[in-house]
């Protein structure tokens, strides 16, 4: 019954790209009026006035260059022109840098203020006040006082995912079932022992949900903050294209972002699925 | 001179309530228990039962008095009292093997792995879970979780254990069967045992003494039953004892109309010597346990026994 849907649903799937797929296809196959002109103005104007291409790439086209590039992942031909491997390598060098160390600051610090109402009442209205900033509007503060661009938009990523793992550990910590806590005070564990093997499982699956909300939140910003800071990374590359008119790399770029973040919010869904215990 | 093996001595709970007000659940309350013994407090909710056996298990405080265990007063939880948790409070993450080696490595932290998982498999064996060690609370039915409950609690050899109405969640069947594994469990141990209960059948079962309590806010510790069935009594003739219904009837009447009207028509009503209530013949009671206190007999009125 189950695997009768996920085939039908499949097949739904493909139908539904093979129908986006031949709509694009049609939709920038046509050709437009050519305009007559000299050869030398031909030259510069391309072939949408030349030929009446249209100026959209197809999806054709696309595939042929996204070939190329899967062909050639990690070529370097200087500061320009760097493989689309080598892009995505920095931006997850990146992401990943600023997200472990917002791990490393938020799932301590959110146990501390979960466990303590004290910490949690009087931090409250910082982190109300940090949480809604948006990540990019701390980039020129980082500019200025780490001088480092791309140290800079480490520090936008981590920045932007502390708030969701923080709030989620906070929540969980404050929310474990009071029985359970009470089976280990009733044990005699010390306050340690039962952060470790009452608070942490019991809070895991709520923590692990916070840490897929900022993997996804993280991978939204470091697009943006690439395409601020420059130099390297697929947000750069996105920005480098369109400043080469190059509309078939950014569609490629588009595509590659979406794997990869779903990519990263699978990883995060299967450690939560390893955390979540039945009731 | 009894031997008090728990000792409550005039405690009180107060919540604040509001408009700078405060509620009172209960004051001056008094109650002993001998070593070995088994208590079953029996009240209407809201009559601050739960938090009596909060405060004697450590995880609560009393706003006044104290309460001694074995001649210690005592603060805070204890590994010498367990408790076994009305919703059963098992570690769902944990196996049934894994919540129980939780408690045992709990109390003897320098034992190393091998001797606390054989230590909790004697007690998984004891409530008769043998063969389901390795399953995940969530796989287990209702009687099950709690019979890991048990093994959990007994597991650390405790002086005292603490149920807060353990079966009250349970279809009848498997309570009965848990009761008779209490029952056994705690007979054999000579373990001493506090227990509340909303069953008056329940408490005439398993309790030496019952302890019936009135109606919060203000609740009393009203009278202090024994229980004149014999100890070795069964459950499937315990009704057929000649005072069977003499003691149910007391309890009922007591829960249906007294647990209101007690605190209005007991005036003199001293709450550190709480009457004892001997049910039937004077002559067939057990012995009182001390001169101090005041004696009620109530006759049987069973049909094959004259009062």
């Amino acid at each position: 019954m189950s695997s009768s849907l996920r085939l039908r649903a499949g097949l739904v799937s493909i139908a539904l790209l093979a129908a986006f797929l031949g709509i694009w296809h049609l939709a920038t196959h046509s050709t437009g009026p050519v305009a007559t002109m000299s050869p030398e103005y031909a030259k510069l104007m391309g072939l949408t006035a030349t030929q009446g291409k249209s100026a959209m790439p197809g999806p054709l086209d696309v595939g042929a260059k996204l070939w190329e590039h899967l062909r050639r992942p990690f070529y370097d031909n200087g500061p320009n022109d760097k493989g689309l491997g080598i892009q995505l390598g920095y931006s997850i060098a990146r992401v990943g840098t600023g997200y472990l160390l917002a791990v490393l600051v938020a799932i301590p610090l959110g146990f501390l203020i979960g466990m303590s109402p004290l910490l949690s009442k009087a931090l409250d209205p910082f982190i109300q006040v940090l949480k809604p900033i948006s990540p990019l509007a701390w980039m020129p503060l980082a500019l200025y006082t780490i001088k480092d661009s791309s140290i800079s938009a480490i520090f936008v990523i981590f920045i932007c995912s502390i708030w969701p793992m923080l709030l989620n550990t906070v929540f969980g910590v404050a929310s474990v079932r009071k029985e359970w806590i009470n089976v280990a005070r009733t044990l005699e564990v010390g306050t340690i022992r039962r952060a470790f093997t009452v608070v942490l499982p019991a809070a895991a699956p709520t923590i692990l949900t916070g840490m897929r909300i900022s993997i996804g939140i993280a991978w939204l910003v470091i697009v943006a903050a690439e395409m601020l800071v420059g130099g390297t990374g697929i947000g750069y590359f996105v920005w480098n294209e369109w400043n080469n008119l190059s509309i078939t790399n950014v569609i490629i770029a588009i595509l590659l972002i979406g794997i990869v973040g779903m990519l990263l919010d699978q990883i995060l869904a299967r450690f939560t699925r390893m955390v979540t215990f039945p009731e | 001179m009894t031997d008090k093996f728990i000792s409550i001595e005039a405690i009180a709970k107060r919540y604040p309530g509001a408009g700078g007000a405060t509620t009172t659940v209960f004051e001056n309350l008094w109650l002993s228990m001998a070593r070995g013994e088994f208590a079953c407090v029996i009240g209407h909710s809201g009559c601050g039962k739960t938090t009596v056996l909060n405060i004697l298990a450590g995880l609560d405080a009393p706003s006044e008095g104290a309460v001694i265990v074995d001649g210690q007063a005592i603060s805070g939880t204890s590994l010498d009292r367990a408790v076994i948790f009305q919703s059963h409070a098992l570690l769902p993450w944990r196996t049934v093997l894994g919540n129980v080696t939780y408690a045992a490595s709990s109390k003897w932290r320098n034992w190393d792995r091998a001797k606390v998982k054989a230590h909790a498999q004697t007690f998984i064996d004891l409530v008769g879970l043998t063969g389901s060690e390795h399953k995940r609370p969530s796989e287990l039915s209702g009687g099950m979780k709690q019979r890991v409950g048990i093994a959990r609690a007994l597991s650390i050899t405790p002086k005292i254990m603490l149920m807060d109405e353990p079966f009250s969640a349970l279809d009848a069947l498997t309570r009965g069967t848990l009761q008779d594994e209490v029952r056994r469990i705690c007979l054999e141990t000579g373990q001493t045992a506090f227990m509340i209960s909303h069953d008056v059948d329940e408490a005439i079962y398993l309790a030496d003494k019952i302890f019936l309590m009135t109606n919060g806010p203000g609740a009393l510790l009203a009278e202090v039953v024994e229980n004149p069935l014999p100890r070795d009594r069964g459950r499937t003739d315990l009704h057929r004892h000649p005072l069977y219904y003499a003691l149910r009837n007391h309890i009922i009447d007591f829960l249906v109309t007294r647990s209101k009207t007690f605190t209005a028509e007991t005036p003199g009503h001293d709450p550190r010597n709480v009457p004892l209530v001997h049910i039937g013949k004077p002559g067939l009671t057990i012995a009182s346990s001390g001169d101090e206190q005041r004696q009620t007999w109530i006759p049987g009125t069973s049909p094959g026994l004259t009062a």
